[in-house]
């Protein structure tokens, strides 16, 4: 018996669970857009410490962007790979697209955490004064939900290999579609909030 | 590694004072005695329910039948059983409260001040976050889909997943009686004072972990509700042929989803100061305790109407159903739900008008709180409406419902005085407020969950509750209340701080006598309603409602038998309007029998949520105490569950057709035999659940 024959009435197993989905990243969202609003309030609340300006290597920042958005590149490519292939047990593509996308998407966690021991070293640790410390909840949260993204790609990996593309996995793949670049678009509201508006602070 | 560390690595910050039975014993005072004595009973409680459990072999009932199931109608009763544990809890604090108070007059009275601070943090957070929330998410799995005939919610694991997060973050308020100490800082939690520096205990941090396994429960629950109703009603179960009830779920879904990641956010941002060392809310370096008073507000006031809009729900259920008519001025009760959901998010600052800001925003914030009192309005005014002409049976769901109208009125008088910031400004931070939102939350929160406790229980449990009782509870209750906080708004005019361990004016003793007898009769009321259970037990043989109407009712819940077979709908219904219930047995065409029944998956059950809620509680409890090993365990195992879960794949069962057939049969024999009862005799053992449905 598949998913839809579940003698629900007005919509099936799959849509329920993308607007379920849709509905959790409102809250998601909430919660970085106060994060955000927390950030602005507490810009100058350098306490002495260093500055935006101070801090900020625009290069590595736009490298990391590099590396989000081409993963939202390729997390498409993975999604176009599951909507055409025609073979259920056909994973290949799939699996190799969702590959490359974890890589990207661990290469930018690893970069930011390299970042974050720079300015570590550089004495900018997040009990030097409120602005470090809304930076340090920012951008590790949205760091966070990237290795979470990335683990949970790697475990529909692992579906595909074990049960093919069956409904629940797809239902996954779908839902972690907008996962991922709703993570790009938050990823863009960090670069150009706190990165470039530190250029000139 | 000396004996001291290993300790530590073991079990954290936890030494022998951290137990309340140590602390009595070291310095028996009457304070710390009560603290070991609550931590006795709840040590003795649990061990007896165990023990109960075990020698009655029914450990695997209890997980087969309840933990581990997914049906919302059970989730619903384990809510509600939460509710009702942490109601008793709250409401003693609170009578001790009073009761020190009342002796505390030019004397320190017999709880000591810490303990007074523990007891309105606890009294608070409970009442709150652990009373009426669990209370809400109850009715709604029980009602909600029932009442736009769908057999589910649209995630029954995410839903057993919510149930167990808020039954951990309750545990961990339990273990906070018996091992360590509670917040001292208020439901509101505010820093500086909860931070490290002022609270260097657990106190906050029990509060900060609890508060947040909550919120994160509600936040989960509130998007369920949401894509419950948005996508699962029945064909031709418009929008706007919602029972009212499903508007007001639908409404406080929508608050749920955008209105407690504020308060998640407050709560982890305050947990970064205080594990890492951040300075968001601290004194120095920076930190901007404003930034809280509002992340926490703009949680705050919605939350208000997360726990009053289920409740207007209830009772336009119940007086349409108990006034015998259709509800009045529907159209303009769901608009004014919908504006009262928006206005709610636009008032968070008269929470705080005195903390600074300029005179202008305090003018804006105190003008919107002003209009939510329009569409409030508009609701008494649709409720008294229904009733206009209509046969009213007082009924104890109906009292309620009375007495919430008047009283709730009177606390919005004294809202519209507190939304001017020159009049707030002088009664702020006194007993004014509490006597203020006590008028607003015991009859816009607790008389509509008890109404509808009343209301539904015979559809829950297939008998109804003793009527005698109920109405003894009730006036217990409404006096009880008005006894407590009439004399505090008197006191607050006078001048008298809220959270006053000690109080320094004779002239107040008698008002704090009075409100400590009200407070008793709360305590009574209570007991009423325990006695109530107890008696409605005992008799329920002679007041069972089988058919499943015993209140000439409106609904689609009402056309199910009681207690709902676990499928709910053998097939689904049809709608065509608003009541269409109750239009149908008009036109005596109440419960066609289908043409044919046919299999029907349920959801299997799953022992995901039960581990994903003991993982939390353990990983919260760890992070109280600093146990490193128990919080990095119960965060992995959370995860682990989770994941582990995504690889099942035969997650439903199904119910064959036959079996549905003979469930149908046994109730549709049961219809046969009853026999019609008039509205008149409905409270008589006459009543089997058959209404009369004169035409």
């Amino acid at each position: 018996m598949s998913a839809d024959e579940l003698g629900h009435v007005g919509s099936t197993l799959g849509e329920r669970a993308v607007f379920g989905f849709w509905v959790f990243l409102m809250s998601d969202a909430v919660i970085f857009a106060l994060l955000f609003a927390t950030y602005g309030s507490l810009l100058d609340a350098t306490a002495g410490g260093p500055t935006p300006a101070a801090l900020f290597r625009i290069g590595d920042s736009l490298i990391e962007t590099w590396l989000l958005l081409s993963s939202s590149f390729t997390f498409g490519m993975a999604s176009i790979a599951m909507k055409y292939g025609n073979a259920r047990e056909n994973v290949g593509p799939l699996l190799a697209w969702s590959a490359v996308t974890v890589v990207l998407g661990l290469s930018f966690t690893g970069m930011e955490l390299h970042d974050a021991l720079t300015l570590f070293q550089q004495g900018a640790y997040p009990s030097r004064s409120g602005y470090l410390s809304v930076l340090f909840a920012l951008v590790p949260f949205h760091g966070l939900h990237v290795v979470g993204g990335s683990i949970w790609l790697i475990v529909v990996m692992v579906q595909l290999l074990t049960f093919g593309r069956d409904v629940r996995v797809n239902m996954n793949m779908l839902r972690l579609g907008l996962f991922w670049h709703f993570l790009g678009i938050v990823w863009v509201a960090i670069f150009s909030v706190v990165y470039l508006q530190g250029l000139i602070r | 590694m000396t004996d001291a560390h290993a300790w530590h690595v073991l079990f954290g910050n936890i030494d022998a004072h951290s137990w309340a039975f140590v602390r009595a014993w070291d310095n028996p005072t009457v304070s710390e005695v009560i603290a070991a004595v609550a931590a006795a009973i709840v040590v003795i409680a649990a061990a007896a329910l165990g023990a109960l459990t075990t020698a009655l072999g029914k450990w695997r009932y209890l997980w087969m039948e309840w933990f581990t199931s997914l049906d919302p109608k059970k989730i619903a009763i384990m809510y509600v059983l939460i509710a009702f544990v942490m109601l008793f809890r709250a409401v003693i604090e609170g009578v001790l409260m009073r009761a020190q108070q009342a002796v505390a007059v030019n004397s320190p009275g017999f709880v000591s001040p810490e303990h007074f601070a523990q007891l309105f943090s606890t009294h608070g957070t409970i009442m709150v976050f652990f009373m009426a929330m669990p209370f809400i998410a109850g009715l709604f799995n029980y009602i909600v889909p029932l009442q736009i005939g769908a057999r589910d919610v649209a995630f029954p694991l995410l839903n057993s997943i919510s149930l167990w997060l808020t039954a951990g973050a309750a545990a961990l308020l339990m273990a906070s009686l018996v091992v360590g100490k509670f917040s001292t800082g208020g439901w509101t939690g505010y820093p500086p004072y909860t931070e490290l520096g002022f609270s260097p205990g657990v106190g906050p941090d029990y509060w900060i972990w609890a508060v947040t396994l909550g919120s994160i429960g509600s936040n989960l629950t509130g998007l369920n509700v949401f894509v419950t109703i948005y996508k699962m009603r029945a064909p031709g179960m418009h929008l706007m042929r919602m029972p009212l009830f499903c508007w007001t779920a639908l409404c406080t879904a929508i608050l749920m989803i955008f209105a407690m990641p504020p308060l998640t956010v407050a709560t982890a941002l305050l947990a970064l100061d205080r594990y890492l060392g951040y300075h968001f809310f601290t004194n120095d370096l920076g930190g901007n305790m404003m930034n809280y008073a509002n992340l926490f507000w703009l949680f705050g006031h919605p939350e208000v109407y997360i726990l009053i809009l289920p409740a207007f729900g209830v009772y336009s259920e119940v007086v349409s159903t108990f006034s015998s008519k259709a509800l009045y001025g529907y159209t303009s009760l769901a608009v004014a739900t919908g504006a009262i959901a928006v206005l709610s998010f636009t008032v968070w600052v008269h929470h705080f008008f005195t903390m600074g800001q300029s005179a202008d925003i305090n003018g804006a914030f105190g003008i919107a709180t002003m209009a939510i009192a329009v569409p409030t309005g508009v609701k008494i005014y649709d409720w008294i409406w229904t009733m206009f002409c209509g046969e009213v049976r007082f009924s104890v769901p109906m009292l309620y419902s009375l007495a919430f109208m008047v009283t709730f009125v009177l606390g919005g008088f004294s809202g519209i005085i507190l939304a001017m910031p020159p009049l707030d400004f002088q009664v702020h931070n006194t007993v004014f407020i509490v006597a203020h939102f006590h008028n607003m939350l015991i009859p816009g929160v607790l008389y509509g969950l008890l109404a509808g406790y009343h209301f539904w229980f015979p559809k829950a449990f297939g008998f109804r509750l003793n009527e005698r009782w109920g109405r003894i509870a009730w006036a217990c209750w409404v006096a009880g209340f008005f006894l407590t906080f009439m004399p505090l708004y008197v006191l607050g005019l006078s001048g008298m701080v809220r959270r006053a361990q000690e109080v320094f004016e004779p002239a107040f003793r008698p008002w704090l006598f009075v409100s400590f007898g009200g407070a008793s009769l709360l305590l009574c009321a209570l007991v009423a309603l325990l006695v109530q259970l107890w008696v409605s037990i005992r008799e329920r043989a002679d007041n069972q409602v089988f058919v499943g109407d015993p209140w000439d009712g409106r609904g689609l819940e009402w056309s199910l038998s009681a207690p709902p077979p676990e499928y709910a709908y053998a097939v689904v219904p049809v709608v065509h309007g608003r009541d269409t219930f109750f239009e149908a047995k008009r036109n005596l065409n109440a419960r066609p029998p289908p043409e044919r029944y046919a299999d029907i998956a349920l959801p299997r059950n799953s022992a995901a949520g039960v581990l994903i809620g003991i993982s939390a509680a353990a990983a919260a409890f760890g992070l109280v105490w600093h146990i490193w090993w128990l919080a990095i365990l119960g965060f992995t195992a959370i995860w682990a569950a989770v994941i582990g879960r995504s690889f099942a794949r035969a997650v439903y069962r199904i119910v064959p057709a036959a079996a549905v057939e003979r469930t149908e049969a046994r109730w549709r024999h049961a219809i046969g035999d009853a026999l019609p009862v008039s509205r008149a005799c409905e409270t008589t053992s006459a009543n089997r659940g058959l209404a009369r449905a004169p035409s």
